[in-house]
């Protein structure tokens, strides 16, 4: 404590010294406005959720969100810059303003929440924790790894999901820690351990990284709530909330039934719900300070929630993930969001 | 410094601009304004920053639960376990493995030094290979080469390498068996203090009886006796209490013994092997510096090939050699922080890798890690010049 | 008559002092230490050395088009030759890479002649190495002028940015260097001696890693809200301010050597500090440390590995994230063979230049 104490006295008598610069409200609004482009930390490289493919293009559920708000903002989803993180740099990068979303499939917790001076501005991926295992090895149940070697990767909140797991089964592990995900798999197939553990969906994804995907199977439990989304920085509301809605206009799309093809008919469209939604009713548009037509850009260019689900971890993709908890509320999923009224 | 403003006040000097005093104060006054002007605005803008976005300030994250496993630790640590335990069990694993590499790196590059100034023409040559081919090669490269190119290919646990059920080595790691200590172990060790110390006063008295009548003593061979013989017998006499417990397949894994993981094995071949190579350029120029004279001094005394080297060659040769030797020693411990390319938990990658990540206090951390690495390297190299002066006082 | 003496003409030397077998015997079987020695060593090099020959070259395979092309057991280096243009080029686009060829190309007929002994304007070609050319690399490299297509640094990458970073990390290093191995020797002013003493021992006392870590994510926390630069200028930031710190070490040996005559002699004809050290001092210092700065030079060659930490890919990050790739399985040790070739190489060569070096530029002080 007088080390903190210290630390604000010398702020206060170096702010005396120094005039003080005036904090601004919208300033990563106004600085994303103004350089033209968002910037955007996404994974160096995880299947279905960000990855980039031989040319250098990104793909990906994290990928595209970010892609939505800059389809909002400037009407062109091209104008993002993805900056590729490891999990260890994420949260530094975005307090330092190095960039202004974070879409690095990022677990909501109330740490990160509350502790870093962070928003989570949604949820675009309802996941959970699991094991993926040899094959060979014979493993039914999670309950059965006592005593196995166990692959991980540094600074997650898997890390600490595990420990947790393993303490309330009393069981024993050994953590092997690893700054990548791609060398966690690359731990695992030479046979460092016998687990991987991660979210459910980044295993499908990382076992296609496999030579013999088939070899691994992903075991049935999942011991932990992991919502994935989208992350900026506290103190600049507006900002925050066009990150927000762009996701959960994403969302009333496939509600209201529309879809990047059909989005220009519904421009007509009597429904009332739908005419807010896609900027048929004006001044909608100026409480995020954008053009009326925010979530039609988002639609036509991005898809609606489901179109990116499919196209980037679902039966479009390798990694043939279902819905389940990311189907709507109304088809037995939780995905929810707030009406545009 | 108020002294030489008064004396520049004097009206006897034809101008205060050149005189070089004056100017060397109003340089540093200038030169210590940007300074605190450059520091004052780093840390106005770090504060501004960080309380605009609301990141948490001070020490306080220390005390939290970390909730994490970390691979190998030195000390007990579980995930109940403080983040101020995981920079414990950090900066003792980082001192782990700079101590072993730099023991094995001053090991094999002594010999090779020694081997590349040999007159075989073929051993000679070979250590060359090895100078040139290592220490040219980067250590992040050589470290990933060993972990990932060499040790992964070793057998899984069950088709493991073994020596007669004792030691096994595997992708998992070297399985070694592991001392346990009975209950009248303690007189044994008492026994070991006591030869080192007798040792130890067999030495100071065989030189005062050297330098006092010239005889010489087989000091080697009885200290040796002593160190060996003395807790042997006490340890057989006290119903040698001490077993081994042997490392054994159990499920997934080996359990008990020793186990040396195989990121410590990789990163401590990679550092002692790449030091080594420069290890041994130092202790060859070392060698080659003390002048030929001195040998044949040597020869002419009657001294024998040995007692030169030993007596007159390494000496003067000790004294080259330290200095850089020192800084090898620091460069090893520096570049030890590379460990975190292959996940083992030193101070960088448990610290101000996972903590940092966890509690998103990166000033603090990276200021602590900093500060820990600069007192390493303060504490080398006092140790080393501490050794240094004692090497030098021999000088006459 | 009276007789000449005739000497008989001399006898050779003995068989066995001369020829081969002398040799063996005297290289390598003097005495029983020795020959278990060279017993020893044959011994290694036969285990060793025909697996190794056989899996680098004899059964290695080298054409082709995928990993079905490597059946022989012997290394693939088809893999290598597959990502050749990656691993030189990094994401650089492909119809642009002869803006890269070129720098290289520039950069080798420009420092040709500097080899030469005779050569007028020696100094001036020097000078425009190092302070014009990296301008103009630049230029070409970014685009963006000219009418060339611009390439925003995050595509560069592979072994391009390993030259680019070691480069321009020692050349800007160079000038900063030498002001604190001036500042350092500054008796007269020990504030200021004192702030160059802490500089150079703080950056040398903390890891790269370290470094670059702040320089990457933490710098943007020092400067003022919404003032941001490039990741790889930040990279070379860092790089930058941990060389300079041993580039003031090499330069200060320098300094040290230059007899204390030559300073008085400077004082006695009245140069001014400035004169002093620019054309009397600097002029022989730096001569003497050419070899240094070249091994500093070369170690930061050789760290430069460490940005991968940061995510940029150079030359091994390029190979490492190669090796990810599942069409390719099991390829690690030819990748990190092929890397570790290619820095041993260029470090390789440029040590032995350093040592010419050091020998030619020696012989002005033998006495």
């Amino acid at each position: 404590m007088t080390i903190k104490k210290i630390t604000v006295m010398t702020a206060t008598a170096v702010a005396g010294m120094m005039f003080m610069g005036s904090a601004q409200a919208g300033a990563t609004f106004d600085a994303v406005k103004k350089k033209g482009f968002v910037q955007c930390g996404v994974t160096t490289g995880l299947p279905g959720f960000s990855a980039p493919d031989e040319k250098g293009n990104w793909t990906g559920i994290d990928v595209d969100t970010c892609r939505a708000v800059a389809a909002a903002m400037f009407g062109d989803a091209t104008k993002v810059n993805f900056k590729p993180l490891n999990a260890k740099e994420r949260f530094t990068a975005l307090q330092s303003g190095e960039i202004d979303i974070l879409s690095r499939n990022t677990t909501w917790t109330y740490t990160r929440d509350t502790s870093l001076g962070l928003n989570f501005a949604g949820v675009n991926y309802y996941d959970g924790q699991g094991f993926m295992v040899s094959k060979k090895l014979g493993v039914k149940s999670a309950l059965e790894l006592s005593g196995a070697a166990i692959c991980i990767q540094a600074g997650t909140t898997t890390e600490l999901n595990l420990a947790d797991y393993f303490r309330a089964n009393k069981m024993e592990y050994t953590a092997i820690t690893y700054d990548t995900s791609e060398e966690t798999i690359k731990g695992f197939e030479a046979g460092r351990c016998d687990v991987l553990t991660s979210d459910q969906s980044q295993l499908y994804g990382l076992r296609t990284k496999l030579p013999d995907p088939a070899s691994a199977v992903v075991l049935p439990e999942v011991i932990s709530k992991e919502p994935l989304g989208p992350v900026v920085r506290q103190g600049d509301d507006e900002w925050f909330n066009l990150v927000k809605w762009s996701l959960f206009a994403q969302l009333n799309a496939e509600e209201l039934g529309v879809t990047s093809k059909n989005v220009d008919q519904m421009l007509k469209s009597a429904d009332p719900s739908i005419k807010r939604l896609v900027g048929g009713e004006a001044g909608f548009g100026k409480f995020l300070g954008l053009d009326d037509k925010w979530a039609y850009y988002i639609v036509k260019q991005v898809g609606n929630y489901g179109e990116m689900f499919e196209r980037n971890v679902g039966q479009g993709s390798p990694l043939q993930i279902s819905r389940g908890l990311n189907a709507l509320w109304n088809k037995g999923g939780i995905q929810y969001a707030p009406p545009v009224r | 410094m108020s002294d030489t403003s008064k004396d520049s006040e004097q009206p006897a000097k034809p101008s205060r601009l050149r005189d070089p005093a004056f100017r060397a104060l109003i340089f540093q006054i200038l030169a210590t304004a940007a300074v605190v002007a450059f520091f004052i605005y780093i840390v106005r803008n770090t504060l501004h920053n960080m309380e605009l976005r609301g990141i948490s300030t001070g020490f306080d994250f220390l005390d939290r639960a970390s909730g994490f496993a970390i691979l190998q630790s030195l000390v007990p640590y579980s995930e109940a376990s403080s983040y101020g335990r995981t920079f414990i069990v950090g900066l003792l694993n980082t001192i782990l493995v700079s101590a072993l590499g730099i023991f094995f790196a001053t090991l094999i590059g002594f010999l090779v030094g020694v081997l590349r100034l040999s007159k075989n023409w073929l051993v000679n040559k070979l250590a060359m290979i090895y100078i040139e081919l290592f220490r040219n090669i980067p250590l992040l490269l050589q470290i990933l080469f060993w972990y990932f190119a060499i040790a992964f290919n070793l057998p899984s646990p069950r088709q493991s390498l073994s020596m007669g059920d004792a030691f096994f080595l595997n992708n998992r790691g070297m399985y070694l068996p592991a001392p346990q200590f009975g209950e009248g172990f303690w007189m044994t060790g008492l026994a070991i203090v006591a030869a080192i110390v007798g040792a130890i006063l067999l030495v100071r008295w065989s030189r005062q009886r050297f330098e006092a009548t010239g005889q010489t003593f087989p000091t080697l061979y009885v200290s040796l006796g002593l160190l060996i013989g003395l807790p042997l017998i006490v340890f057989l006499a006290s119903g040698a209490p001490l077993h081994w417990e042997l490392p054994e397949l159990k499920g997934f894994n080996f359990k008990g013994g020793l186990t040396v993981i195989p990121e410590l094995f990789a990163l401590t071949l990679a550092l002692s092997i790449y030091t080594a190579a420069f290890i041994a350029e130092t202790v060859r120029s070392g060698i080659q510096a003390v002048s030929h004279g001195q040998t044949e001094a040597a020869s002419a005394l009657g001294l024998s090939h040995a007692r030169t080297l030993r007596l007159v060659v390494i000496p003067q040769a000790m004294r080259v050699i330290i200095p850089p030797l020192t800084s090898q020693y620091l460069n090893l411990t520096k570049n030890s922080s590379l460990a975190v390319a292959i996940g083992y938990p030193d101070l960088v990658a448990v610290f101000s890798g996972t903590t940092l990540n966890q509690t998103g206090q990166a000033v603090e951390i990276i200021a602590i890690t900093m500060a820990v690495y600069l007192s390493l390297s303060l504490g080398i190299s006092l140790f080393m010049n501490w050794y240094n002066a004692k090497m030098a006082l021999r000088e006459r | 008559m009276s007789q000449h003496f005739v000497p008989l003409p001399d006898l050779p030397p003995p068989g066995n002092s001369v020829g081969p077998v002398a040799w063996l015997r005297s290289n390598l079987f003097s005495g029983w230490l020795n020959t278990s020695l060279t017993v020893v060593a044959i011994y290694i090099l036969a285990t060793t050395l025909p697996p190794l020959i056989n899996w680098l070259f004899i059964s290695a395979d080298w054409v082709g088009e995928g990993k079905e092309a490597c059946d022989s057991g012997g290394a693939c280096w088809v893999f290598v030759a597959n990502r050749w243009d990656i691993f030189i080029y990094g994401f650089y686009p492909k119809d642009q890479t002869w803006r890269v060829d070129l720098i290289f190309a520039a950069l080798f007929v420009l420092t040709a002649p500097l080899f030469f002994k005779q050569l007028p304007g020696k100094l001036y070609l020097g000078g425009f190495i190092l302070f014009i050319y990296p301008l103009i690399a630049f230029l070409l490299m970014r685009g963006g002028v000219f009418g060339l297509e611009p390439v925003e640094t995050a595509k560069w990458g592979g072994f391009t940015l390993t030259l680019l970073l070691a480069g321009v990390g020692c050349i800007a290093a160079l000038p900063l260097g030498v002001l604190l191995a001036l500042g350092r020797q500054a008796t007269n002013m020990p504030v200021v001696k004192g702030m160059c003493v802490l500089f150079i021992e703080f950056w040398r006392g903390v890891p790269l890693i370290t470094v670059l870590f702040m320089s990457s994510v933490m710098l943007p926390l020092f400067l003022p809200e919404g003032v941001n630069f490039d990741k790889l200028l930040r990279a070379l930031i860092g790089i930058t301010l941990f060389q300079s710190a041993y580039m003031a070490e090499v330069v200060r040996g320098g300094l040290q050597a230059i007899p204390k005559g030559q300073y008085e002699a400077a004082d006695a004809l009245g140069l001014g500090y400035w004169r002093k050290y620019g054309l009397i001092v600097l002029p022989q210092a730096l001569k003497i440390v050419i070899p240094g700065i070249v091994n500093t030079f070369i170690a930061l060659f050789k760290d430069t590995t460490l940005v991968i930490i940061v995510g940029l890919l150079e030359l091994l990050g390029m190979v490492k994230a190669s090796l990810g790739d599942p069409a390719w399985p099991d390829v690690s040790r030819e990748g990190y063979v092929f890397a570790a070739f290619m820095f041993w190489i260029f470090c390789f060569a440029m040590s032995r230049y350093s040592q010419w070096l050091e020998r030619k530029l020696h012989t002005g002080h033998k006495r």
